[in-house]
């Protein structure tokens, strides 16, 4: 068979094509975000102001929710009332994270590192997360009244299980050769469980505090819909029960403010003590 | 090219220097299943030299590592190394795993000093801190002190690994497959500096490996096993002149051996 002569290539020539890069990857992200933003909010003021096709009480415009925005947050900032109600919301939030990483961190411990834990205490933990801890509230208002203790107490029911499951996993993840190595170098279990399983640990035990950074919000606020009180949540549950939707928008706006710094916060947190989990590690456990 | 006239590969004992570690009788059984992992075990070594077991998955050789590094307990028999009886994990019993195993939120300098630090504590540790700079340099890793594990290539941080095992100037090394992991260069440039590491501490050695090649390049003696139940079946002394290059790989006495311990194996692998 011969080649066809127009087949015939310049053996000078390179061989240089391109490679196809879809729109997407050459546009950088800020700049997707931004488009998406514009593209959401035109489509709701569209919605809303323009067109009127959904009523202010269900959806208010986005220049309505702009101006409710800047009336929360000068009331924010010149220490209103509903300063006085977000501090009660970061001090329930505050606490409840607190104790949620402390019970979570210890049963976390008792579960992953004693074999009692593991066997007798797992299976009970296993079951009562399952339930609908939203469900305990009513519980927890009885016991502790319409104050801002049993928001804690909710909060914290709520976030301390992904921190045990976590903490668990976490005392679990140190590999096979490195238990060997502490056990060749006789280290003594107090010395095995700080010296490796805390610290090979640490990464599972941070992604538990992120999951409960944010389910603690979740539960502060339930707790202040279904017990009141002078938080965050009931000044929600007022706005919408007077169908001001603007004000429901703009209150969850700021709460979000909240959560997200409690988010940053841990992960911030975690970046300056696990400084080693940010790179591949060939040299370390593979 | 001839050779001349090769002697016999069984082994007969040669007059050596003091015996290291002593195995007698060494039987292993595993209550569990009723599984005889070992069996009559009986091995010494001697100050100095390097031995390695081959024998194919299920043999008892990690079993019987781990019986020599006190990890587990024996059924019967002795196991006694410089003279005390082995009964638990030893300061002078120095390991290495598959793995290099380093911790990554340690610097290469602080990983090699983990064993001094788990024994005698931190003051220890930090005073043992110029000799691990000695070990490293000694393994050419003489700029990487301070760096994190993560930053280490795996045969870097397999010869950080060495300086660990190294800086309790143990008696006796227990090597489980310690190059298994590393691509085939690497592996070999490894044998040759664990060759001439082990030459220069004049180390005594314990290897277990799957390569015959890597076995009968490092060796003094080879010890054949067979599973079921776990027993040395043979004893091979190596007879290749040191320090060993790995130009050596390519003579026939070299394939000779190679071919002698695969005859050994094979018939089994192939049940």
């Amino acid at each position: 068979m011969t080649a066809k002569p127009e087949l015939i290539v310049d053996p000078n020539q390179d061989t240089v094509w391109v490679e196809h890069v879809a729109l997407i990857d050459r546009i950088p992200r800020w700049l997707a975000m931004l488009a998406l933003a514009v593209i959401v909010i035109g489509i709701w003021d569209l919605a809303t102001a323009r067109m009127g096709w959904v009523s202010p009480i269900i959806l208010p415009s986005p220049g309505e929710t702009l101006d409710d925005l800047i009336f929360v947050g000068k009331n924010l900032l010149t220490g209103g009332y509903m300063l006085e109600a977000l501090w009660t919301t970061t001090r329930t939030v505050f606490w409840a994270f607190l104790i949620a990483a402390s019970a979570g961190f210890s049963l976390g411990v008792l579960v992953g590192e004693t074999k009692f834990g593991e066997r007798a205490v797992m299976p009970y933990l296993v079951a009562i997360d399952t339930m609908p801890k939203v469900a305990f509230a009513p519980l927890f208002i009885a016991w502790l009244g319409f104050d801002i203790a049993s928001k804690v107490a909710l909060a914290a029911f709520i976030a301390t299980f992904p921190i045990i499951v976590s903490t668990a996993a976490g005392f679990y993840a140190a590999s096979e050769n490195e238990r060997m190595l502490f056990k060749a170098m006789g280290a003594s279990r107090w010395q095995t469980l700080i010296r490796l399983k805390l610290p090979t640990g640490l990464p599972y035990i941070f992604t538990g505090l992120k999951i409960a950074a944010v389910g603690v919000m979740a539960g502060a606020i339930t707790g202040e819909f279904l017990g009141g009180g002078k938080g965050f949540g009931a000044l929600i549950r007022e706005s919408a029960s007077m169908l001001d939707t603007p004000r429901v928008f703009s209150l969850i706006l700021y709460l979000s403010l909240l959560g997200l710094a409690l988010f940053f916060l841990v992960a911030w947190v975690q970046k300056r003590l696990v400084f080693w989990n940010k790179a591949d590690r060939p040299g370390g456990v593979g | 090219m001839s050779m001349a006239e090769p002697r016999p590969l069984t082994a007969s004992p040669a007059a050596v220097s003091r015996p290291v570690y002593e195995i007698a009788r060494l039987s292993k059984t595993y209550a569990r299943n009723h599984l005889t992992a070992l069996t009559d075990v009986n091995l010494t070594l001697n100050k100095g030299e390097f031995v390695s077991v081959v024998g194919s998955s299920g043999c008892g050789k990690s079993t019987l590592l781990k019986i020599m590094s006190g990890l587990l307990p024996p059924t019967k028999g002795r196991v006694v190394l410089e003279g005390k009886p082995v009964t638990g994990a030893r300061a002078d019993i120095g390991m290495m795993f598959q793995q290099a195993t380093l911790l990554p939120w340690k610097t290469t300098v602080e990983n090699i000093v983990l064993p001094i630090e788990i024994r005698q504590g931190r003051a220890a540790a930090k005073a043992a801190i110029p000799r691990a700079h000695e070990l490293l340099k000694l393994v050419g890793l003489g700029d990487f002190a301070n760096v994190y594990p993560g930053e280490l290539s795996g045969g870097m941080a397999q010869r950080a690994s060495i300086c660990r095992m190294l800086i309790a100037n143990p008696a006796v090394l227990l090597l489980d497959e310690p190059f298994s992991a590393l691509d085939e260069l690497t592996r070999d440039f490894m044998n040759m500096e664990l060759q001439r590491i082990c030459a220069e501490q004049q180390s005594t050695a314990f290897l277990v490996t799957h390569s015959l090649a890597e076995a009968v390049i490092l060796s003094d003696r080879i010890l054949v096993m067979k599973p079921r139940p776990g027993r040395i079946v043979e004893e091979i002394v190596i007879d290749l002149p040191r320090p060993r290059t790995l130009e050596m790989i390519n003579t026939p006495r070299f394939g000779q051996i190679v071919a002698h311990i695969r005859d050994l194996l094979g018939k089994e692998a192939f049940q």
